[in-house]
């Protein structure tokens, strides 16, 4: 357990903060700029990831358990999102035949 | 016998009961009966009532403990007028319907409004008080919105968000009042010991003054009233104008004037200019109506604007005169709506165009509607001529201009009622309407109750001003400006 | 006696009430009998209450009496009682109003006998008898509202008698509005009566005005608006207008409230608030003022209206004019003597015209009548009397109670004698006009008519003669001492006016100015008598149909000075404009506008916000972006 804090820590911690912000940000454009929707939910992960990462090196860095603990939490959300999520995208493929996000514009009053 | 809380469940029991009734025969005697029983169920009240300051057949039970809220009701001199005018113009209400055939559910939310009203004019926690009040306006509304006539959708709209608008500024102030509170409860008797700093009362007056300056109304917040009445079906109008807007004054006297004494003392005047205004400006508004309803609709903003004037006046002459004038109000305004209703149902028109020379096939009908609209121009030895006599004589002591201008109602009024009478009864009768026939049964009943009212209350009003006389002694005494 | 002073309104009220139940199913003499003997009891009683308190003055005392009857309305301190006050004043005024009313309501047997609402009608006069004995007898100004009010509800029934016709309809509510505008100067006059005595009984009321100093500023606002009131009841300028009108009521209607009582408590309401006004010199200047322009302007219309009863109208008003002379100079005794003496001759003058409008089958046009001399000789005989009476030529009543009113104002002021002068003037022109159009020369109605003509039954003619003869000695009276009299009525009203003459400057002119005055006036009416004659019967010259060219000056006083018109265009026309105006633009356009341009605002509102919520994923994901960002942003910020 220790060689693996070791490891982590052998690298700075600004290269973790500078890494997961890139990660988190193509996320975030990504969910922005595609219109796919199993993409865009690629991109959900992605972020998810970035910050699991940071959590993990945090808890690493400070030698504090409950950062991994939320790593799980947020590991076990993003399965049930995925599963929920997929579920609602084949419901739209059925009835649109699109995964496009556009076809999904009828989520309003 | 003397049990206010039966008298409050009762007409929630009676609405549970009717709700269910489908032959509109059956439902009628039912809710007459019911109202019959609940207006006799008052009479020990009265009996028993001593005509002091204290207030009587008092009652509280917690309701909501966390918050100090207590279902905390009794009467004083000011409050039985109004439980004795509700309960005993309900019965008439009822009667009044006779004519038409009508479910048991609109009889019960006749009796469910009974209960807002009644725990309105008992009320003596503000949180129960703004339960009746809200409890109120539903089954009116429905009342109105399903049963009128015309625009009656939109119009019920209106009149339902405008008066809500109203009551939320109180409701505002209500809780933060509750916070002022030393134990933190709604207590009518720790709300009016509050002694606030001048700039809260301010706000407080304001925010209480829209409410009820809405309800009653006054000008210039009336605007929903003469749609509303016009196209109300008759028996809603007679629950709104009769008895609705009184929740209104006695607001007034009730709450808002104990509580911000020093608001009223900065903005009372402009209040009583308001008043003043409205009944002149209702008056010459109501000389070109065409439709008999909205002309007495108007009539009616100018008479209830002299009423809140004398209350705004706030001294003996003028809040006795309110008082008597509230239950005056109540009687004539329900004969004059019936006597229209009753001309609507025979002639399918209320327009004056149209009418004309009714007094040939309805002499008795004529009789009837003379003596009311003498009571409403406030002829003496009609009820209308103590009201307005005290009311302008507590209006003088306040201001001498402005018991000129109120007065003016003397003249006006008589202009625009003597108009409606002269268009509906005299001249000669129109040809489609030749085979109207004159009023008998329920018709005949109701109007010579009114009218024994009229002018019962006009030659003896001292009962009814002694009921009130303590409290409106003490309630001065305690708050002055 | 004094207990049974309810009796007097009770019995006029019960006789009301059976009538006014009983109209359709009672038979028609029974409905009369009821109604004729319940005011026939009023009057029996009056005479025992007149007797009662003649012999208190007899014996020295004021002969003033009040009766509780209960507490009308009390609030605090304040108590207003129904009670009643018998004094001089009212003593007499309850003869006038049971004995003339009592004739009347026989006359009104035969007259309206073949009337539809015959029950209606005595239920009606009965009422009036009812307010007009409370208005007498109440003991304080607001007993005396009550009366005031109630007649006024009772003329507005009276008018509007026959409310088929839309314009008698209108009649009787132009007379109800403008007696209402007066009947508020009365309330506010009463408001501003308790707040200065505290009281409204004139026992107290009056007895405290004595104390109070002469121009004394409440007193003149409280005079003022009593005067106001006044002038709305009694006719005068500016609220005169009614009266006139008032004449399509039945005949005996114009005879006993638009002529003999109700116009009258004007001037009674302010003879019993002599003091009051006797210490306001300047409201008894515009009372004097206004008194005497009444009685000119509106002599001047009766000379050329042609409605038998237009004619009386205008004359009435004319002659209240004289009595608010009176009233305004000081002569209150003249101005109540000249109440008594009107009554007589003037209620005698209109049921003559019934009898003419009853004998001509409903004609109302005096240039459709003439020569009617021989088949009405009764009525011809009493109109005569009557005539004579009014014109003021001695010996007959009208001259006695005139002079003493005209001999007053020219103490006060020579100007005011004038005016009254040229106005009885007319009265003497205009009335033998209608004496000589009516009675004289040939017969210019149609054959018809002509084969109705029949003098009237017993009914009306008894109640003809009666009056005649009152009319005759009414004046003895109060016969002045230049004439050797003993002015009675002065003496036995002294109580009543005391205090006033207490600080009223005395009277005094001598006896040669006063034969003077008398004589001028008395041959004047002559001399109006003889050029009438000259006019109208020996050269026949009947006024022309509506329609051809007339002088303007002609014009004028046959359109009644276009008053009606001008109230018209001044009032009426500019109120309707803006009840218009009030309510399609300030009440649906402005205050309407406003609150449902709230609404209006929320809904707009509401309808722009929506765009947002566009339905497009993507769309909610930048936002919901820009949402984060801006909050790291304002944290950021915020440290």
């Amino acid at each position: 357990m220790d060689s693996v804090i070791q490891h982590i820590q052998g690298i700075p911690l600004n290269h973790y903060l500078i890494f997961c912000s890139v990660i988190f940000s193509i996320g975030v454009i990504g969910v922005l700029i595609r219109r796919n929707v199993i993409i865009i939910m690629m991109c959900v992960e992605l972020m998810l990831n970035s910050v699991n990462l940071l959590l993990a090196a945090f808890s690493a860095y400070r030698g504090d358990a409950s950062g991994q603990v939320f790593v799980f939490f947020v590991m076990a959300l993003a399965a049930a999102e995925v599963a929920v999520g997929l579920a609602i995208v084949i419901m739209v493929y059925r009835n649109t035949k699109s995964v496009d996000i556009e076809s999904l514009s009828k989520l309003r009053w | 016998m003397d049990n206010l809380f039966i008298l409050l469940i009762l007409p929630i029991i009676s609405a549970l009961v009717l709700a269910f009734m489908k032959s509109t025969t059956i439902s009628k005697w039912a809710a007459l009966g019911l109202s019959l029983t609940q207006f006799l169920l008052t009479i020990p009240f009265l009996c028993q009532f001593v005509p002091e300051g204290a207030i009587q057949f008092e009652q509280s039970f917690p309701w909501i403990k966390s918050l100090g809220i207590h279902f905390h009701i009794g009467i004083d001199g000011i409050s039985l007028p109004l439980v004795l005018l509700t309960n005993g113009l309900i019965p008439l209400i009822v009667l009044s319907t006779f004519g038409r055939s009508l479910k048991g559910n609109f009889y019960a939310l006749v009796a469910f409004m009974q209960a807002g009203l009644l725990l309105v004019f008992t009320a003596l926690d503000a949180f129960t008080f703004y339960v009746g009040w809200e409890i109120a306006l539903i089954p009116i509304y429905f009342i109105c919105a399903l049963w009128g006539d015309g625009d009656r959708i939109r119009v019920n709209l209106k009149f339902f968000v405008y008066t809500f608008l109203g009551s939320i500024f109180m409701l505002v102030a209500i809780i933060y009042l509750y916070h002022q509170t030393p134990n933190n409860d709604f207590e009518w008797t720790s709300f009016t010991g509050l002694a606030l700093a001048d700039p809260t009362q301010r706000w407080i007056f304001w925010a209480f003054f829209l409410a009820f300056a809405i309800k009653i109304p006054i000008f210039p917040f009336h605007t929903w009233q003469p749609d509303t009445y016009t196209h109300a079906p008759a028996a809603g109008t007679m629950l709104l104008a009769g008895i609705m807007l009184k929740m209104g004054v006695y607001g007034l006297i009730r709450w808002l004037i104990p509580i911000a004494p020093l608001g009223v003392a900065a903005y009372g005047q402009l209040a009583l200019i308001l008043c003043v205004i409205g009944i002149v400006y209702a008056s010459i508004i109501a000389f070109k109506q065409r439709d008999a309803k909205r002309l007495i609709a108007y009539s009616s903003i100018a008479h209830v604007g002299l009423i809140s004037a004398g209350v705004f006046a706030w001294n003996q002459e003028g809040l006795q005169g309110a008082m008597m004038q509230m239950v005056n109000h109540g009687i004539s305004v329900i004969g004059l709506f019936f006597v229209i209703d009753i001309i609507e149902r025979k002639t399918q028109t209320r327009s004056l165009r149209d009418l004309g020379g009714l007094a040939n096939n309805m002499p008795k009908l004529a009789v009837f509607f003379l003596i009311i609209i003498m009571g409403a121009v406030g002829l003496p030895l009609t009820n209308g001529f103590v009201g307005e006599f005290l009311l302008l004589k507590g209006i003088f002591d306040y201001g001498v201009w402005f018991a000129v201008f109120g007065g003016l109602t003397l003249i006006l009024g008589a202009v625009y009622m003597l108009r409606l009478y002269q268009r509906t009864m005299l001249g000669e009768l129109a040809e489609q309407q030749a085979g109207v026939v004159d009023i008998k049964g329920h018709e005949l009943v109701l109007l010579t109750i009114i009218s024994i009212l009229i002018v019962y209350l006009g030659i003896f009003p001292n009962g009814l001003l002694q009921l009130s006389e303590a409290s409106v002694l003490q309630i001065l005494q305690e708050v002055k400006f | 006696m004094i207990e049974l002073v309810w009796l007097v309104p009770l019995s006029a009220l019960v006789g009301f009430i059976i009538n006014g139940l009983g109209r359709n199913l009672l038979p028609k003499p029974v409905i009369g009998i009821i109604g004729s003997g319940a005011i026939l009891v009023s009057f029996v009683i009056s005479c025992a209450l007149f007797g009662e308190v003649n012999a208190a003055r007899q014996a020295g005392e004021t002969g003033v009496f009040t009766y509780h009857l209960f507490d009308w309305i009390s609030v605090g301190s304040l108590n207003f009682s129904l009670s009643f006050l018998v004094d001089p004043l009212s003593a007499i005024m309850l003869l006038i109003v049971t004995g003339i009313g009592f004739l009347i309501h026989l006359y009104s047997i035969s007259y309206m006998a073949h009337d539809a609402g015959f029950g209606k009608f005595f239920a009606y006069l009965n009422l009036f008898v009812f307010f007009m004995l409370l208005l007498v007898l109440g003991s304080n100004y607001l007993v005396m509202f009550i009366g005031w009010e109630g007649v006024g509800l009772c003329s507005y029934l009276l008018i509007g008698f026959w409310y088929k016709n839309s314009s008698y309809a209108s009649a009787a509510k132009k007379a109800f509005v403008m007696n209402r505008i007066g009947d508020l100067g009365f309330l506010i006059a009463v408001f501003f009566i308790i707040a200065t005595f505290g009281s409204l009984e004139f026992s107290t009321v009056l007895g405290q005005a004595a104390q109070m100093s002469s121009g004394d500023s409440t007193l003149l606002v409280i005079t003022l608006l009593l005067f106001i009131a006044a002038t709305g009841k009694s006719a005068q300028i500016p609220l005169f207008t009614w009266l006139p009108d008032a004449m399509a009521g039945p005949t005996p209607v114009s005879a006993l409230i638009h002529a003999a009582t109700m116009v009258t408590a004007g001037i009674y309401m302010i003879a019993r608030s002599n003091i009051m006004f006797t210490l306001s010199p300047v409201t008894m200047q515009i009372i004097a003022v206004i008194g005497v322009c009444t009685a000119l302007l509106a002599a001047l219309i009766a000379i050329t209206q042609n409605d038998i009863k237009k004619v009386l109208a205008y004359s009435t008003v004319s002659q209240l004019g004289y009595m608010f002379l009176g009233l305004g100079v000081g002569a209150f005794t003249g101005a109540f003597f000249h109440v008594l003496t009107h009554a007589f001759f003037k209620a005698l003058l209109f049921l003559g015209a019934g009898s003419v409008i009853h004998a001509m089958s409903n004609e109302q046009d005096m240039r459709r009548m003439g020569g009617l001399k021989k088949s009405l000789p009764i009525t011809y005989a009493t109109m005569l009397i009557g005539t004579i009476a009014i014109a003021g030529i001695p010996p007959l009543s009208g001259f006695f109670s005139k002079d003493e009113i005209l001999a007053y104002a020219f103490v006060h002021n020579p100007i005011f004698w004038g005016v009254g002068f040229l106005a009885a003037l007319c009265t003497a022109f205009y009335m033998f006009r209608l004496l000589y159009l009516t009675f004289f020369g040939k017969f210019r109605g149609t054959e018809e008519q002509r084969h109705h003509l029949h003098e009237s039954p017993w009914q009306m003619t008894v109640p003809l003669v009666i009056l005649a003869l009152l009319a005759v000695v009414g004046g003895f009276l109060n016969v002045p001492e230049a004439l050797h009299g003993s002015h009675w009525l002065a003496n036995f009203l002294t109580p009543v006016f005391a205090d006033s003459q207490a600080v009223a400057q005395p009277f005094h002119l001598d006896h040669t100015t006063e034969y003077i005055l008398m004589g001028i006036s008395s041959l004047a009416a002559l001399i109006m008598a003889f050029v009438a004659y000259s006019k109208y019967v020996k050269r026949a010259d009947i006024p022309q149909e509506d329609g051809q060219q007339q002088s303007p000056l002609y014009n004028l006083s046959y359109r009644k000075f276009y008053i009606d018109e001008i109230y018209d265009a001044l009032i009426v026309r500019p109120l309707y404009a803006l009840s218009k105006f009030f309510y399609k633009v300030v009440d649906r356009e402005a205050i309407d506008g406003l609150v449902n341009g709230l609404g209006n605002f929320f809904i707009v509102s509401g309808r722009g916000i929506r765009q947002l919520q566009s339905g497009h994923v993507g769309f909610y994901i930048f936002m919901m972006v820009i949402g984060v960002i801006a909050i790291m942003l304002y944290g950021l910020l915020n440290l």
